[in-house]
């Protein structure tokens, strides 16, 4: 695990105020550890700047190694392995072998891409990891600056910052 | 946040919702003790899911000659109840993945349990091939795996293996959509409660945070699988309808198997969808959630696709007549006026001509109605399957083979069993998880809550210089 990190977070109460702090912040060049909210609010990426998720580029490759797999098996088996004639029908009978092709890459891709979604983002059953609050997975929406560093000047500025931007409560949590 | 919603849009969570009444109303029935409906139906439920056991055990211990299957009927309740339960898991996928394509909000009420409805469907239509192939303990002959008989491999070219690709591969996707929808629920559940049950929920939302990263990342996750299964689930249908379609019996051997078995599956299973959300959000008081408005709409889908199952069976009865192919007119004079005549009556019956009421808005918006027609319509495709399937086999080639089927006890108790299985999982599930998405349901507050949007909007809203609103 990660060294303890000593946090300075503020708690909205609404999606909107939090966007407006979240501007704010990258407006001031204020260094934002994260955002935590209950559900996933538009545009916040763009507001942190976040770049655009590449997990369905990891998906595309997931379900074309799963096309060929099926495809490329079915035919060594029918063409080179033990090859049986199936209703007067030829040895490489392409047709026939679409729809496992199909579900096969449905299913490759479905689960290398829920699986990489979950150990990129560093869960897993029986996982813990650290929360600021726990009304933050209920109504609450939290803006978190990392204040490890930070003396003390600078963290009355990030608390400030925070409660200016229209935070309900501020907070210093070692996590 | 910036959201455009068409002034007649009505609202679709009521009682001026704010987010934490949201969580509140959903989470706490899975905190307190269950309610006396719940231990009844639950206790039902679990007598069933014991007659099923001992069904299945009394099949596998004498083999299926305990059913009434014969040599001309060789399928029969079993693979009639497969169809069935398979189609009834459509709409789960539907609502899930294709309504978020679409961008219906409405879907965020009732997506949970109907996904949750697709996993347990699939479940039970999953016992069917398994028991009827009579040696269950060689059903792992089903998957190509190397084997020491040469190895000698399955046959790719076959409908029913594509089947066995295409129900495992359902199965595993919608339990993936399913559950890594529910991980940031199961960590509002574990954020609300303390000591072992803190532990329990702890495990099962896999240390969510709610992080902006994961946020994006879980919508991508979502939009792509949404993406995947969308095909996936017409394909799934599609290939159990080729079992059918590509064999040479007159009566099956048509193509226009697959989009009738897709529209059929989907019209069963929203009236299933209705038949669970009815009594659900009445039991866990969600009628706020799950209001007229989502019944409506999926009363619309149903009458949608039963007036498209009724084009497909007048469509195939006029290809029959026009083929002036003896064998298949005869088939279809067979189905209609046949010695199962009764049931190919009860299913134009309930599939056809009784969804025709919701026409009526007024009926369209009666929890009432609804209710007993969704019991119609699961009657109704019940007997699709079986007209399709049985009555087509009892009648074939050469007259002197002809039979006629009456399912036994075992079979009986088996299709019984099933619901038993169904309901008992189904219960299970509305006691342990959010039966309404809560993440998702939050999210679409400001497009769908009733203080926001329709005649008793109380909030105009405030947006970044974007489109106001339509509060009217």
């Amino acid at each position: 695990m990660n060294k303890e990190k000593e946090v300075i977070y503020g708690l909205y109460d609404d999606e909107e105020i939090l966007l407006s702090a979240v501007k704010q912040a990258r407006a001031d060049h204020l260094d934002i550890m994260d955002v935590y909210t209950p559900f996933p609010v538009h545009g916040l990426d763009h507001a942190m700047g976040m770049e655009e998720s590449r997990l369905h580029i990891a998906g595309f490759v997931y379900g074309a190694i799963g096309t060929l797999t099926a495809f490329l098996f079915m035919t060594w088996v029918f063409t080179r392995d033990w090859p049986i004639i199936f209703g007067g029908k030829p040895y490489w009978s392409v047709p026939a072998f679409i729809p496992i092709t199909f579900e096969l890459t449905v299913l490759f891709s479905a689960i290398g891409m829920t699986v990489t979604f979950f150990t990129i983002c560093g869960l897993a059953p029986g996982r813990t990891n650290p929360t600021l609050d726990d009304r933050i997975t209920d109504d609450k929406f939290c803006l978190a600056f990392d204040a490890s560093d930070s003396g003390e000047d600078v963290r009355d500025g990030l608390r400030n910052f925070l409660s200016s931007t229209g935070a309900s409560e501020v907070n210093l949590k070692t996590i | 946040m910036s959201v455009v919603v068409s002034p007649i849009r009505e609202p679709l969570i009521e009682g001026g919702k704010t987010y934490h009444q949201i969580t509140e109303d959903i989470c706490s029935p899975t905190e307190k003790a269950p309610n006396l409906a719940w231990i009844i139906a639950f206790t039902l439920s679990t007598i069933f899911l014991g007659v099923f056991v001992f069904t299945v055990a009394w099949t596998i211990y004498f083999g299926i000659g305990t059913w009434n299957l014969n040599r001309t009927i060789g399928w029969g309740w079993d693979i009639t109840n497969f169809v069935w339960w398979i189609g009834i898991g459509h709409a789960g996928t539907l609502i899930s993945a294709i309504l978020l394509l679409f961008r219906q909000r409405w879907r965020t009420g009732v997506n949970r349990a109907a996904e949750a409805m697709t996993i347990f469907a699939v479940m039970c239509a999953g016992q069917f091939p398994l028991i009827h192939m009579g040696r269950l303990w060689l059903g792992f002959f089903i998957f190509p795996y190397p084997n020491t008989r040469g190895p000698l491999w399955v046959n790719f070219n076959s409908p029913l293996l594509w089947d066995v690709f295409a129900i495992s591969t359902y199965l595993t996707v919608s339990l993936l959509f399913w559950y890594s929808g529910l991980v940031p629920d199961l960590a509002t559940i574990r954020d609300r409660s303390k000591g072992i049950r803190r532990k329990i929920y702890n495990a099962f939302s896999f240390g969510w945070t709610g992080s902006a990263k994961h946020w994006q990342r879980f919508e991508s996750l979502a939009l792509v699988l949404a993406g995947l299964s969308t095909p996936l689930v017409l394909s799934v249908h599609t290939i159990v309808s080729f079992d059918f379609a590509t064999s040479v019996i007159p009566g099956w051997h048509t193509t226009i198997f697959p989009p009738y078995f897709v529209a059929g599956a989907i019209f069963s299973g929203f009236a299933m969808v209705q038949t669970l959300m009815v009594i659900t959000r009445k039991v866990l008081k969600l009628e706020e959630y799950v209001t007229l408005q989502h019944i409506d709409s999926m009363n619309k889908v149903i009458l949608l696709t039963g007036t498209i199952v009724g084009v497909a069976y007048l469509t195939e009865l006029f290809i029959a007549w026009y083929s002036g192919y003896l064998y298949e007119q005869y088939a279809f004079y067979n189905r209609v006026l046949g010695p199962y005549w009764w049931s190919y009556v009860g299913m134009m019956a309930c599939n056809v001509l009784s969804p025709q009421v919701f026409w009526s808005r007024k009926i369209r918006r009666s929890v009432v109605w609804t209710f007993v027609m969704s019991i119609f319509v699961n009657i109704g495709m019940w007997f699709e399957r079986f007209v399709i399937i049985a009555t087509t086999l009892a009648r074939d080639y050469i007259p002197s083979s002809w039979s006629y089927y009456v399912p036994s006890w075992v079979e009986i108790g088996i299709f019984l069993g099933t619901m038993g299985l169904f309901f008992t999982l189904f219960l299970f599930f509305t006691r342990v998880a959010p039966v309404i998405a809560v993440a998702e349901v939050k999210a679409i507050l400001k497009a769908g809550g009733d203080q926001y949007i329709g005649p008793n909007a109380t909030h105009q809203h405030h947006t970044h210089g974007e489109v106001k609103t339509g509060a009217h």
